[in-house]
């Protein structure tokens, strides 16, 4: 990839922070960077789409520590939890052989597996030695008779949300547009209600977690055409074109497909979340109006006030053990207000929150929600965050999995807000499975065991008194 | 002698292999206050640190040079300067490791030469010792990424030739290999204590990743490990003991340069094997064998006695590194099992003595082939073959990198007599569990059991 095409990348008009310097330009610091990389953030984005054979083109580092690695889930096809690379050699690296080999690769996975498409992400090393991937996944594809989209995603390229997008541009360059949606079956038709067309872009089925939520839309009449790429299909990208309306869930990084498909096929969309009440209740409201369609106005209302009644009820009891518990919030971007509505939802507190992955979009968002006495945390190293939990006497860390042990090793409570989570938590009944999590890990026996001295010790152990 | 067959295929498909950097990552990881930090892209060190974050979970301590597209083409040499000083100014490690990348080695860094040229930038950071490593992720595995940095430790740490052997009349060198859990490295220790001798591990991944809460609530280095200062007095021990087959040139080295005499092993499961270590410290400390270790011995016996029933015969695929693949076949083989598959991610010399009729080099895929083929009824490796092992329909012996799945596998014991026994019990009743083939219950046609059903002459069931 060009370094044009890379600035091109960067450059994201519908983001209210895109006057600020590119994120791209700050370069990494050799010694004192964390986070993944371009091809990390691309493979993250397109995996969970599941008759696809994903197949790295690099040498094993790239998908040996990576492949089978999510928690994203598929309600039918599981091929995307096959882990594919051209695990280049010594010799493909000195004699060239890496197009030859990847030519050969894509063949082996069609016969082996039949999938609907490949993709081919490119890495490091064979960005370095100038192999022409999109010229063989052109070969490729009039050879093997099935799609094949190049993904030119080296890690050194930048950052993980550089990945995102360039997973994004792949999918409306080489994918979007290229088949039409089927006809509504007859049999889920019901009299009264117009079906309608949306996409759900930056939605990842972590944990079957979108199943929540997804038989709220069609009990509407939404037809979700794709998410991009939850328990997606190959052919649900390739329609997403006709889409009434999208949502940008949780994903500034994707909002790139979403202006897109603004620009050249005239779709709205808007960005909301599914976690918490709130969130939940006012995605549906926001795809009401964009449809405008009054008796799916109306009956987006109704579903809301009964699944609000229904969701307060189950939550009453969680809220009383939760209310008033302080929070410290550390993810990247989007996370760090979508969540903070599900939290202020169970009645606690968050008492900071990290914004150093956060767009200015995002900043503004949470001195919304939160007002301005909220700590915004720029520092994520291990100290600093400790020295965040002992200032504001934070109960819980909320962050990814990469900090779990931060919290862990200084006996504070922790929750899993990252990929790899096993929980989902979207929607109106995922908010019981937050509360239940949560309500597990602070108020759990093992706290007070681990803080408390030995018997025959004299000093006092680490950490931070309970609050309860 | 095992046949060797080579890789055939373009696309290595449910990959078994981990990379070199990783590997090399790993052993540093096993030494006090140290920090490894890659030479390569940013993602080659956050997918190397989520993978053993979810392996051990600890947090571990990996840093990146950070190569972007300007320092990718240009010239890196640079990254790896500025890395180093932020390290040691901001961490005070008391080592850094620096394994190198596919992309750093395609690129053509010399990274020895760098390590020079930042002690001539900053004198001030002499005292920290650098130990540079090339490990491209393009050959080898695992395995063989942790042996070249345990190689590279001694040739960065060892003072110049010695002649000061057993000056330490009761210090033992130990290089532990890749295939040792830190309950393993823990255990052989006390193994080694028991014969009135002081281990000196290297690496001690037994001290640094066994998971245990301190007082100190962070640390940017490793807490525990390998002290830096005690490698430089391995040439005053009195013997040191290989464990692993992999990590023989690394000790070729350590003995030419020190002249300790060494002890090598290329397994220590089985009864065997563990005799000839434990027989090593019987001859290197002069003193009889434990009571304790006498009695673990022949509570081995007896598990092994016990457990032949359900071994005999059995059909086991093995898909590992190299020196744990040659140590359970070995096992298992023992035991009067026969390993119908056998499948290594990279070459290595041990490969050849592995107990199977034929070794492949590749990857989960090939082991469910051939497993599927030879109707194997069990599979050992690790937590990436669990759908394989669904597939096949059979249970799954996690051992290895990475196991995600399972809670406190990073720290089991499977080597000596106890964890020998430990391993044959588990064997043997998942063999159990998944039962064995009985006939089918079969009713005769003449049976008086009203309401039963019954066989009749047109379909009944021959076995």
């Amino acid at each position: 990839m060009q370094a044009k095409d890379i600035a091109e990348l960067l450059n994201e008009p519908a983001c209210a922070h895109n006057k600020k310097e590119k994120s791209g330009c700050a370069r990494p610091k050799p010694g004192a960077t964390a986070g993944g990389c371009s091809f990390d953030g691309a493979q993250i984005a397109l995996l969970p789409i599941a008759d696809v054979a994903h197949i790295v083109h690099g040498p094993i580092a790239c998908a040996g520590s990576s492949w089978d690695n999510r928690g994203t889930r598929s309600s039918g096809p599981t091929l995307y939890r096959i882990g594919m690379t051209t695990d280049l050699t010594e010799q493909d690296v000195i004699m060239g052989r890496g197009e030859k080999r990847l030519f050969h690769a894509i063949k082996q996975a069609v016969d082996s597996y039949a999938p609907k498409a490949v993709f081919v992400y490119n890495t490091c090393v064979p960005a370095l030695t100038g192999d022409d991937i999109g010229a063989v996944c052109k070969a490729a594809a009039e050879k093997v008779g099935v799609p094949v989209v190049p993904v030119d995603c080296a890690g050194f390229y930048g950052t993980k949300n550089l990945g995102n997008r360039i997973a994004g541009e792949a999918m409306f360059k080489y994918v979007v547009g290229t088949a039409e949606p089927l006809p509504v079956p007859a049999e889920a038709q019901r009299p009264g209600i117009t079906v309608h067309d949306v996409n759900l872009i930056g939605e990842y089925n972590i944990a079957g977690e979108f199943w929540n939520v997804l038989p709220l839309f069609d009990e509407l009449g939404l037809r979700i055409l794709c998410t991009l790429s939850g328990d997606a299909r190959f052919h649900d990208v390739q329609t997403m074109h006709r889409a009434e309306a999208n949502m940008v869930v949780c994903a500034k990084a994707l909002l790139n497909v979403a202006r897109k498909l603004q620009t050249d096929y005239k779709t709205p969309f808007f960005e909301g979340s599914f976690y918490g009440v709130t969130d939940t209740s006012m995605a549906f409201r926001e795809f009401a109006k964009l449809l405008n369609d009054p008796s799916l106005t109306e009956r987006t209302e109704a579903l809301i006030a009964r699944e609000e009644a229904k969701i307060n009820a189950a939550l009453d009891p969680w809220r009383e053990r939760l209310r008033g518990k302080r929070v410290l919030l550390y993810t990247g971007g989007v996370k760090s207000w979508s969540i903070v509505s599900a939290l202020q939802d169970l009645g606690m507190d968050v008492v900071a929150t990290g914004t150093s992955k956060s767009t200015e979009e995002d900043k503004a968002r949470i001195r919304e929600i939160m007002g301005d006495k909220t700590k915004m945390i720029t520092d994520g190293s291990p100290k600093a965050l400790l020295g965040v939990v002992k200032e504001y006497q934070a109960d819980i860390l909320i962050a990814g999995g990469r900090n779990m042990y931060t919290a862990l090793k200084a006996r504070i409570p922790f929750l899993d807000i990252n990929q790899e989570r096993e929980f989902g938590y979207e929607g109106y009944s995922g908010m019981v499975e937050l509360a239940r999590q949560l309500a597990l890990t602070i108020q759990s026996p093992v706290w007070s065991s681990v803080r408390k001295p030995s018997p025959w010790a004299k000093t006092s152990v680490p950490g931070i008194e309970l609050g309860a | 002698m095992a046949e060797i067959l080579k890789r055939n295929k373009a696309l290595a498909v449910n990959p078994l292999k981990a990379s070199q950097p990783v590997g090399a990552s790993l052993a540093f990881l096993g030494i006090n206050k140290t920090i490894p930090m890659l030479h390569g892209s940013q993602g080659c060190t956050a997918f190397g640190k989520v993978f053993f974050v979810r392996h051990f979970r600890e947090p571990i301590p990996l840093q990146t040079t950070a190569m972007d597209q300007v320092s990718t083409v240009m010239n890196a040499d640079e990254n790896v300067i500025l890395g180093l000083a932020a390290i040691c100014e901001k961490s005070k490690p008391a080592l850094i490791g620096l394994p190198t990348t596919g992309l750093s080695e395609t690129q053509g860094t010399d990274i020895k030469r760098l390590v020079k040229d930042f002690y001539t930038a900053h004198p001030e950071f002499a005292h920290i010792p650098v130990v540079p490593v090339n490990t491209p992720d393009f050959t080898g595995c695992l395995e063989s990424g942790y042996a070249l940095a345990v190689k590279a430790v001694l040739e960065t740490l060892l003072p110049e030739k010695t002649n000061e052997v057993g000056k330490r009349k009761k210090q033992v060198n130990v290089l532990a290999g890749s295939f040792l859990t830190p309950g393993d490295v823990e255990h052989i220790k006390e193994m080694i204590e028991a014969f009135g001798l002081r281990p000196l591990v290297l690496p001690d991944i037994g001290d640094s990743l066994d998971g245990h809460l301190t007082e100190m609530e962070s640390s940017p280095l490793t807490v525990g490990g390998t002290p830096v200062n005690d490698i430089a007095s391995m040439g005053e021990s009195i013997a040191t003991l290989v464990l692993g087959n992999s990590l023989f040139d690394a000790a070729d080295f350590l003995k030419a340069q020190t002249g300790v005499p060494d002890f090598r092993f290329d397994s220590l499961m089985g009864l065997d094997a563990v005799d000839a270590f434990v027989a090593a410290l019987a001859e290197i400390s002069a003193k009889p064998t434990p009571e304790k270790i006498e009695r673990q011995r022949a509570q081995l016996q007896d598990a092994m006695v016990d457990s032949h029933f359900m071994l005999g015969f059995a059909r086991v695929a093995i898909a590992t590194d190299p020196d744990m693949l040659y140590g359970f076949a070995r096992l298992v083989t023992e035991m009067g099992c026969e390993v119908v598959a056998a499948v290594a991610p990279a070459r290595a010399n041990i490969l050849q003595d592995v107990n199977a009729a034929q070794v492949g080099i590749g990857d989960l895929e090939d082991m469910e082939i051939a497993a599927k083929r030879n109707g194997a009824q069990l599979v050992i490796s690790n937590s990436h073959a669990v759908e394989t092992a669904r597939r096949l329909g059979v249970p799954l012996l996690r051992a290895g990198f990475p196991q995600y799945d399972l809670i406190g596998g990073y720290q089991r014991l499977w080597v000596g007599y106890r964890g020998t026994r430990q391993a044959l019990f588990d064997l043997a009743n998942m063999l159990v569990e998944h039962g064995h083939h009985e006939p089918e219950a079969y009713v005769s046609i003449y049976a008086q059991r009203t309401g039963e059903g019954r066989a009749t002459p047109a379909s009944g069931q021959t076995h």
